[in-house]
């Protein structure tokens, strides 16, 4: 109550209104173009089209399209499993050089090697992924040199145009996004906890098992929130390397969109996806709760 | 057997480097390669492939495209996120955290979900589709960036400062003229470069939100189609690639001469991303 009369007080001094004020811009342009776009997609996703004319009659057919129809259950559900597969691939890839950098650069040292891990990332996004299509083809980069060192007689092909080129070509593109939050928690760890596990007689894996894994999970669980979310929302990556069998749902948002003029059922499919991906993204905070609390 | 350890945890970093700087390190070789293919073995050097690009115009517009959109995000973006920084940095205010939030949520959202959202408001409305509604668009997701480097940065302030210049008889408005904004200028920079970044390089929003004009993303993707181009699309990204290390390393440079200058014996965690 105390805290409302001062915050109140607060106010009429000029303090929160100016903040306020201040924010106004940013706020209103949030509202706009991200709050009311957000609604409208909601709602639009109740109503349906045929060919330009929209019926505004309220409807779940498409979410019984979304939910039932079997090549949007194929769809989500290999989107899912490809983005969990490749937040899985990307966190375990990364946490080892997080590791490296925290405890084995020198302090002076780090932001130049933070610096250097986010440098391949300002390469053209789309010519990224379009490298790593030349790199692991038939005749790619990777096979050649497998194949003029003699490690294998046959080029590969099961790495280009299905669903290990797209966890690799992912696990690229968001490194930094995943090495970041990892590196700033191992950070804040105390190194004298690990001290103490190693007079207490623990060995090195162990105090790692122990003790350091399990102080640096709320960066393990906000890297892979950071990556399993936007990988569903991907459709460059897929539609590149992935081959036929390698769509996910978001090509068949933009194709409903763009293509087969059915924007209501795009929309329910966009927040069909969200609301999945929003549900596993709080189960996985839930069951890691005890990670984040201690502190 | 610890001395063991550290040496496989180096190995497996030299191998990761190698994986993260791979498609870095093929992109130039293949745009001074005398070879209309894209594969090895690579067959001699040419400059030919950069001279073939101004003869292209529609590249050239779609670049011309993106320097306006890029720029003009980069502006907005800028604004928006100081006012967002400063009040989040300086201020308390009822909501404070609900605001803050909505601001940066475009951090964790699918791009795609952004893009068709937009579209489906900006086609209801009769807006004609051009270069300025993908501003709008990239304005949205950069933003949220812009706000967090420009938040550390006016956090980094120290608040004695702007009491001293209003103790000493400046308004609120002079002193933020002559205090703060020079002593935030670095992340201002910082947050102008990575803010034109994020648009030059942003493709779904791009995608859906471009009218008759393609941005430079829009128009490669057009082109990785046809081979017979894709060598003068190489020259072209490593063109860009330059542009971009130059640039990234300004905004690192200015962002840390900023923590340096305001310098409360910070630590220095987070990168410029």
């Amino acid at each position: 109550m105390n805290k409302k009369i001062s915050k109140f007080a607060n106010f009429l001094k000029g303090g929160s209104g100016s903040g306020l004020i201040l924010i106004m811009p940013p706020f209103l342009y949030s509202i706009l173009l991200l709050a009311v776009p957000l609604i409208a997609i909601f709602s639009f996703s109740f109503w349906s089209q045929n060919y330009l004319e929209i019926d505004r009659t309220f409807s779940l057919n498409n979410y019984k399209a979304a939910w039932t129809d079997i090549i949007y259950q194929t769809l989500m559900l290999r989107s899912l499993w490809v983005s969990a597969a490749s937040t899985f691939v990307t966190v375990v890839l990364a946490y080892p050089i997080a590791y490296y950098i925290s405890f084995y650069v020198p302090q002076g040292k780090k932001a130049l090697w933070i610096f250097l891990i986010t440098i391949p990332f300002w390469t053209s996004y789309l010519i990224r992924i379009f490298l790593w299509k030349v790199i692991l083809g038939y005749n790619g980069v990777f096979n050649s040199a497998l194949l003029t060192t003699g490690i294998i007689d046959e080029p590969l092909t099961f790495i280009l145009y299905n669903v290990n080129a797209i966890i690799i070509t992912l696990s690229h593109g968001w490194a930094p996004f995943a090495i970041l939050p990892i590196f700033v928690s191992l950070e804040r760890i105390d190194r004298s906890l690990m001290e103490a596990s190693n007079d207490l007689g623990e060995t090195p894996l162990m105090t790692f098992l122990r003790v350091t894994l399990p102080l640096s999970m709320p960066g393990v669980i906000a890297s892979s929130l950071i990556v399993f979310i936007p990988t569903i929302g991907d459709y460059i990556t897929p539609k590149l390397v992935g081959g036929s069998n390698g769509l996910m749902i978001a090509n068949m948002i933009q194709l409903q969109f763009l293509k087969a003029n059915n924007a209501p059922l795009g929309a329910a499919l966009a927040i069909s996806a969200m609301a999945i991906v929003g549900m596993i993204a709080i189960i996985f905070v839930l069951i890691n709760r005890k990670h984040l609390k201690a502190r | 057997m610890f001395n063991k350890r550290i040496n496989w945890l180096y190995v497996y970093l030299v191998i990761y480097l190698i994986f993260l700087y791979l498609p870095m390190f093929l992109l130039p070789m293949f745009a001074f390669n005398d070879s209309t293919t894209i594969a090895f073995p690579l067959k001699g050097f040419t400059f030919k492939w950069f001279t073939l690009l101004p003869e292209i115009d529609a590249m050239i517009q779609s670049v011309y495209n993106s320097l306006i959109i890029a720029i003009s995000t980069s502006i907005i973006a800028t604004t928006l996120g100081m006012c967002a920084a400063r009040a989040w940095a300086r201020y308390q205010f009822p909501g404070k955290s609900g605001i803050i939030g909505l601001i940066m949520i475009p951090l964790v959202l699918p791009e795609i979900v952004v893009a068709v959202s937009l579209l489906v408001v900006l086609l209801n409305f009769g807006v004609t589709l051009n270069l300025w509604t993908i501003v709008l668009g990239h304005v949205l997701i950069a933003t949220p960036f812009c706000t967090a480097i420009l938040t550390s940065a006016f956090l980094n302030l120290d608040e004695s400062l702007e009491e001293a210049s209003l103790d000493l008889g400046e308004t609120r408005f002079t002193t933020f003229r002559l205090v703060v904004l020079p002593l935030v200028t670095p992340g201002i920079i910082a947050s102008l470069i990575i803010a034109f970044m994020i648009s030059l390089d942003e493709f779904i929003i791009a995608f859906f939100l471009t009218g008759t004009e393609p941005t430079l993303p829009v128009y490669l993707y057009s082109q990785l189609r046809f081979p017979a181009k894709l060598p003068i699309v190489m020259s072209l990204g490593t063109i860009l690639l330059m542009l971009s290390l130059i640039l990234v390393t300004t905004a690192e440079y200015f962002r840390r001469r900023g923590i340096h200058k305001s310098s409360l014996d910070q630590k220095d965690i987070g990168g410029t991303l």
